[in-house]
């Protein structure tokens, strides 16, 4: 069975006036129907370029290399070129819901008229039935008084409302793929739970793919079904999600696991990962991870092994210098 | 008062509101009636969802939110601080001893300031030091505790990362030589392997300099890790505070109990268990009366639904206090 949506070899570069950066570089991810494909990392590791990527969204000082491919349902988004086809993709095919939904819904006009516009672009519908398809969507996510909400403005909206409100507005068009860009990260716990439920409901009935992005190992466990661990651009560790959480092998995702505060186990010390995520700007060569590593072997230090993912069990890859390092530690 | 060095006793505030100039003036409920004794030497924290008021009680027990009714006293060693009743000279001695670290590294640092003088700007406002030579020992001296590197104090703050200016905010919040400190949500814009050195680097300042911390944060198991003492609170009241071993391992208020069930388990096998909370904070213009909780409490009473039992705060074990709702 082919994949929804297959990432072959991606690079991502932007040309700044510091020279060019490499904010993504070789990486291949697949996505099922029904499938969440959770993505971690710091900040400045390249998740959201990699989403983004996906929507075709990235500035326009971005280039990709030439024998990249993005194929979402048999076509090659990154060969698109005219409007009309990113517009099929663009909240069509792929929707997305981001951070901070205060951000991303317009301010001076009602949540409902743009909800409306954009089912207008994507279906062949009239005003009335993108109407009541909104209306609709708000009822799914579990807003009360959905109407009401309809002819409000985002600032009416408390921040657990709105989240869902910008959730339905991405699930009206009924996209076969979601890229879910931190979606529970600036919420209260309580809220976050509620959000995480709402998602993974919709997923199971609408059986949409979906890429859900996140720093919290946390959520990741609650939501995702295979998991990548990326570190400055690069996928350092894939797999299923009990086997990356529960038996990870690459350091990186071991510290990053050290490094989590864990309410069963309070007598843990907390173990920070040494060092800072080095700038884009001079990505180290060979294994992105050998500045910060804690068991780096001398031909990994030097930089000497190249970056490669290895299969270590059925559908669990991790890069080659992490395999040896993992050992050691 | 002994080993306090902070009481807030019986403190409210609340703030107007008026929605528009012709609409009638109302009242903001932001922290109610709180009590609660920070020992020296402790890391006493302070939990609950946005709007609960955490970020408004550590403000005014620094002194910067006017309290409405109610005193803050800050023990010193040789005299107490009652902030309610403050003249411009007791305050100004004050700030030296209570200061505050914010939450986001990048808003908090003036981009236009060396991180020297971001450092040293406190000492010069407070008019600590005497000399140039003496401010500039004192940053440097600081500096190097909370592992800043002597050659960065040059640089301006863009070019650090949001830990290395986490620790230039820590630093300016310690260079007056203070024996209090606000930390509001200091790690939560911070990603998780960073944070964890943060949180290292506050624990260890704290035994080398005998800091007493106000730790807020929305994040529990940050808070369990690093707090002695915890309060949970939920729309301005404290539901439930205790040792945080014992708050963690033994909630008693169904809030606590709710807001523990929600931190998403790191075991994927171990999936939603958590108690889903309906609905969301109430507004603090018009706070439902009785237990404020109720109108999101999974198993409410007869009479707490009916709102009935007033707010406060019964010893269910040794310094475990827990609202007297949840409890009967």
């Amino acid at each position: 069975m082919s994949h929804l949506l297959e990432v072959k070899n991606l690079d991502v570069k932007f040309d700044t006036d510091e020279g060019r950066i490499t904010a993504v570089e070789n990486i291949s991810l697949s996505v099922d129907q029904g499938e969440v494909l959770g993505i971690v990392g710091e900040s400045g590791s390249g998740k959201s370029v990699t989403a983004k990527s996906i929507m075709k969204l990235n500035p326009g000082n971005t280039s990709y290399n030439e024998d990249a491919e993005i194929i979402l349902d048999n076509e090659n988004i990154l060969q698109f070129t005219s409007k009309q086809d990113l517009k099929k993709i663009r909240g069509g095919k792929v929707s997305m819901i981001f951070q901070e939904p205060m951000a991303s819904f317009a301010p001076a006009i009602k949540i409902g008229a743009q909800m409306v516009e954009q089912l207008l672009i994507h279906k062949n519908i009239n005003k009335d039935e993108a109407k009541s398809i909104s209306i609709n969507m708000l009822k799914r996510v579990g807003i009360a008084d959905a109407e009401k909400r309809f002819n409000q403005y985002a600032f009416e909206l408390s921040g657990g409302m709105r989240q869902r409100a910008m959730i339905a507005m991405a699930l009206s068009t009924m996209p076969k793929l979601l890229l879910a860009d931190e979606p529970t990260t600036a919420l209260d716990v309580t809220i976050q739970a509620q959000v995480i439920n709402l998602i993974k409901d919709i997923i199971k009935e609408y059986q949409m793919g979906v890429i859900f992005i996140t720093h919290d190992l946390g959520v990741i466990a609650q939501v995702a079904d295979h998991v990548a661990v990326m570190y400055l651009g690069s996928v350092v560790e894939k797999g299923p999600v009990n086997e990356i959480l529960k038996n990870p092998k690459h350091p990186y995702t071991k510290g990053l696991l050290q490094a989590l505060p864990d309410i069963n186990n309070l007598d843990a010390p907390l173990s920070p990962i040494p060092g800072n995520i080095p700038s884009p700007l001079d990505r180290p060569t060979g294994c992105v991870f050998r500045t910060r590593c804690p068991h780096h072997n001398p031909e990994g230090k030097d930089g000497k092994i190249e970056m490669k993912l290895i299969e270590v069990e059925p559908g669990h890859w991790v890069d080659q210098c992490g395999i040896q390092c993992g050992q050691n530690g | 008062m002994g080993d306090n060095l902070i009481s807030v006793n019986n403190v409210s505030v609340n703030f107007d509101y008026q929605e528009n100039f012709i609409s009638k003036k109302q009242k903001i409920h932001a922290v109610n009636n709180i009590n609660i004794k920070i020992k020296k030497g402790s890391f006493f924290g302070l939990v609950g969802e946005s709007g609960s008021g955490k970020t408004t009680l550590g403000r005014a027990i620094l002194g910067a939110n006017k309290i409405s009714s109610g005193n803050v006293i800050f023990h010193d060693d040789e005299r107490d601080y009652d902030l309610t009743n403050m003249n411009k000279q007791d305050l100004k001695e004050y700030r030296k001893k209570a200061q505050l670290i914010f939450q986001d590294p990048y808003a908090a640092l003036s981009p236009r300031m060396t991180v020297r003088d971001i450092i040293a700007e406190p000492l010069e406002v407070m008019k600590i030091t005497n000399s140039r030579q003496e401010t500039d020992e004192r940053v440097r001296d600081i500096a190097a505790k909370c592992r800043l590197n002597i050659e960065h104090l040059r640089r301006f703050p863009h070019a650090f990362s949001g830990g290395q200016r986490q620790r230039i905010s820590i630093a300016r919040a310690l260079v007056s030589n203070p024996k209090f400190i606000v930390a509001d949500e200091s790690v939560a814009a911070l990603d998780v392997s960073i944070q964890a050195d943060i949180l290292n680097l506050l624990k260890q300042l704290q035994s080398e300099l005998n800091l007493t911390y106000l730790f807020i944060s929305h994040d529990l198991s940050v808070v369990a890790h690093v707090c002695d003492v915890v309060a949970v609170m939920y729309l301005g009241h404290i539901v439930e505070m205790g040792p945080s071993r014992e708050l963690f391992k033994n909630p008693k208020h169904s809030y606590t109990k709710a807001l523990l069930s929600s931190i998403p388990s790191i075991d994927p096998e171990k999936r939603s268990e958590a108690i889903e909370l309906k609905g969301e904070i109430p507004s603090a213009l018009n706070p439902p009366p009785g237990c404020v909780f109720r109108t999101r409490c999974p198993n409410p009473g007869i009479d707490c639904k009916g709102g009935e039992i007033t707010m406060g705060l019964t010893e269910v074990e040794p310094g475990h206090w827990v609202d007297q709702c949840c409890v009967l």
